[in-house]
């Protein structure tokens, strides 16, 4: 192609990016969610400024065991005498990390077969079908447990488990998009100039896909991360970390709900709703703007 | 988890196709995935976390010895292909092994607790089904407004919460603060109730664990029926219905309900499955004595036979329940019938 060519598709790319981020502007829920979000990540980043791990460390804390909020500890403390604002601020790591990265995977093992089912034909698309059905139908809490419980205790695992088991919505959307995008003219004329299926997937499709699975990754991180803080309520966490899911399970296995202590079983949740929700509204406002079907009613 | 647009898996087009063709394609894909279960089901216990009796025995105090008759038990000295022979062998007679906690089959097992999870799902779904639906065709009818607007809204903000918290939350408000509903377990202990008052027991018993469930579920039906609704509210019909002068009430019971309820029904089949697995977290915080509680003390010793076997039956469950789906879809439907 011609570099006259590239530098008309790059604007023609840069007008549709500025379209797109005006129409989600047009969301205000969406930039709510958005902002919050930012505040979040950088409350996540700061924590070891913010709450020096010390200051959580068991055996220096001076606080008595489910203190209830006051001046001193905004949110009370844990059965063990810690912050419970600070185990927040920590917590808020772990699940964020482990949602990004268990929906990084998810995202690149959903696009792989989202495209491989509506690309080939024959066997290979029955097989890929075949798998993606199975991940779409076996309930996915299930399957991550089994994973977290054979598998050696730690962030990696649980990142592993929820990764393998959270994709198959991503490639059933990606799978749509890719038999619309191959009826195309375009598509027709690249194959008859001699194109291999690794030209048409890696040149035409994925760019083409790639919105939607912008969409739906922050749809995905949402639900990783309470599928995360329910594993940790589970006890499947990495017991060397803080997550919102962990502080729950203390919670429970302290009897902290049945004891009254509300801010050591309100606090964690209140912030995985909040997280999760501003995930929601973010992606249901991409998914609108950036899905073609959804955009046409 | 939740996933709001749980539609049918197509994954054939299976449009246009006879009946003992679409019949045999979906009976097809449920064997293969209830085989993929099966394989599943022993090799991630075998395969990857390596010797499956030093696992079975983990933080417990056992000899050399104790390991090797146990390896010698569970036919690990033999090939790998002869064990998932026997594996397969033992599942289609009902033998999913013995548990290592409760030293007892685990087919035995889930006979015990799969009572208590069948009637905390069932009453669940019928519960949220009837919310649901009920709500999201009213949502949907009056599109915009305040009853819209919240209920919709309440919807988005539940399909963030996750399970296992909102039965905290009842836990710590109605069980431990205003005390009017029990903290645990399925009946009073050493209640000797029988009758009528051990029926309300379990029923008083059965209120918060339900409660948390519903809240959970019934935020799907509402949502596809009232998309379904709004799909059928520009529909000729309905204006052909409303020229013969019929009340607005009637327009809608009649005639807008009836054609958007196919969609949901199959949804309602997809989403029991999903119930059945959201037992587990829900089941926990209540210590309700069914099969997702057992799941739970399994994983925690870790109890490798008992969360295999919970394994196959949850997963099996659903991919039935699926199967289901698919069926009704294609029999409630006419103009599928038809084509």
């Amino acid at each position: 192609m011609t570099t006259s060519g590239q530098a008309a598709i790059r604007a023609r790319r840069r007008a549709r990016f500025t379209e797109v981020v005006r129409e989600i502007a047009s969301h205000p829920s969406a930039l709510i969610g958005a902002g919050l979000l930012l505040l979040i990540v950088v409350l996540a980043l700061l924590a070891p400024v913010l709450m020096p791990m010390d200051r959580l460390d068991v055996t220096k804390i001076t606080a008595h065991g489910n203190e209830s909020p006051s001046g001193g500890h905004w949110l009370g403390t844990d059965p063990s005498g810690r912050d419970v604002l600070g185990l927040l601020l920590w917590g808020s790591r772990a699940s964020l990390l482990v949602g990004f990265s268990a929906t990084a995977i998810a995202m690149v093992i959903g696009t792989v077969f989202g495209m491989a089912a509506g690309h080939f034909t024959g066997l290979t698309r029955a097989v890929v079908l075949r798998i993606i059905d199975f991940f779409l139908v076996v309930p996915s809490l299930v399957l991550a447990i089994v994973l977290s419980t054979v598998l050696s205790r730690g962030l990696s695992t649980i990142v592993i488990a929820i990764g393998v088991t959270s994709w198959a919505q991503t490639a059933r959307v990606v799978r749509a998009q890719t038999l619309t995008i191959e009826t195309r003219p375009y598509i027709e004329r690249s194959r008859a100039l001699g194109a291999g299926d690794r030209h048409i997937i890696g040149k035409h499709v994925l760019p083409a896909v790639m919105p939607l699975v912008m969409a739906n990754t922050t749809l995905t991180v949402g639900s990783a991360i309470i599928l995360e803080s329910t594993l940790a309520f589970l006890g499947l966490g990495d017991p060397t970390t803080f997550s919102w899911g962990s502080m729950l399970k203390t919670a429970l296995d302290t009897g902290a709900a049945t004891a009254g202590y509300w801010w050591f079983v309100l606090a964690p949740g209140v912030a995985i709703v909040i997280v999760v929700l501003c995930f929601t509204l973010v992606g249901r406002a991409l998914e609108a703007v950036l899905n073609p079907t959804l955009r046409s009613r | 988890m939740t996933v709001i647009e749980t539609v049918p898996a197509d994954s054939e087009d299976t449009r246009g196709s006879s009946l003992p063709r679409y019949l045999a394609l979906k009976a097809g894909g449920a064997l293969i995935s209830l085989a993929l279960v099966v394989v599943l089901g022993f090799f991630m216990f075998r395969i990857i976390p390596g010797d499956p009796a030093i696992n079975m025995t983990r933080g417990r105090q056992v000899s050399p010895g104790e390991v090797e008759r146990l390896r010698q038990e569970m036919g690990l000295d033999q090939p790998l292909l002869v064990q998932f022979w026997r594996f397969v062998r033992d599942l289609f007679t009902g033998d999913l092994g013995t548990s290592y906690v409760y030293r007892r089959p685990v087919t035995e097992l889930i006979g015990d607790y799969i009572g208590p999870t069948l009637l905390l799902t069932g009453t669940a779904a019928i519960i949220s089904v009837v919310l649901g639906l009920w709500l999201g065709q009213k949502a949907a009818w009056r599109r915009g407004s305040w009853f819209d607007k919240i209920h919709t809204g309440v919807a988005l903000v539940f399909w963030s919460v996750p399970t296992f918290w909102l039965g905290l939350l009842l836990l710590l408000v109605f069980g431990g603060g205003l005390g009017w509903f029990p903290t645990g377990g399925m009946s009073t202990a050493a209640s000797t109730d029988t009758g009528i008052a051990h029926v309300l027991d379990v029923a008083h018993h059965l209120v918060l664990p339900v409660v948390t469930m519903v809240a959970v579920i019934y935020a799907q039906y509402l949502m596809v029926m009232r998309a379904s609704v709004l799909e059928e509210m520009s529909a000729d019909y309905l204006t052909t219905a409303r020229a013969k002068g019929l009340r607005e009430d009637l327009v809608r019971t009649r005639h807008a309900v009836p054609n958007a309820l196919l969609p949901t029904v199959t949804l309602i089949f997809l989403t029991l499955g999903l119930l059945i697995a959201g037992t587990v977290t829900v089941e926990t915080v209540f210590s309700w004595p069914g099969l997702g509680y057992l799941t739970y003390k399994g994983l925690s010793a870790p109890d490798f036979p008992l969360v295999q076997g919970t394994f196959v039956v949850f997963s099996a469950a659903v991919i039935v329940m699926n199967f289901i789906a698919d069926l009704l879809y294609r029999v409630l439907d006419p103009r599928l019938k038809s084509s």
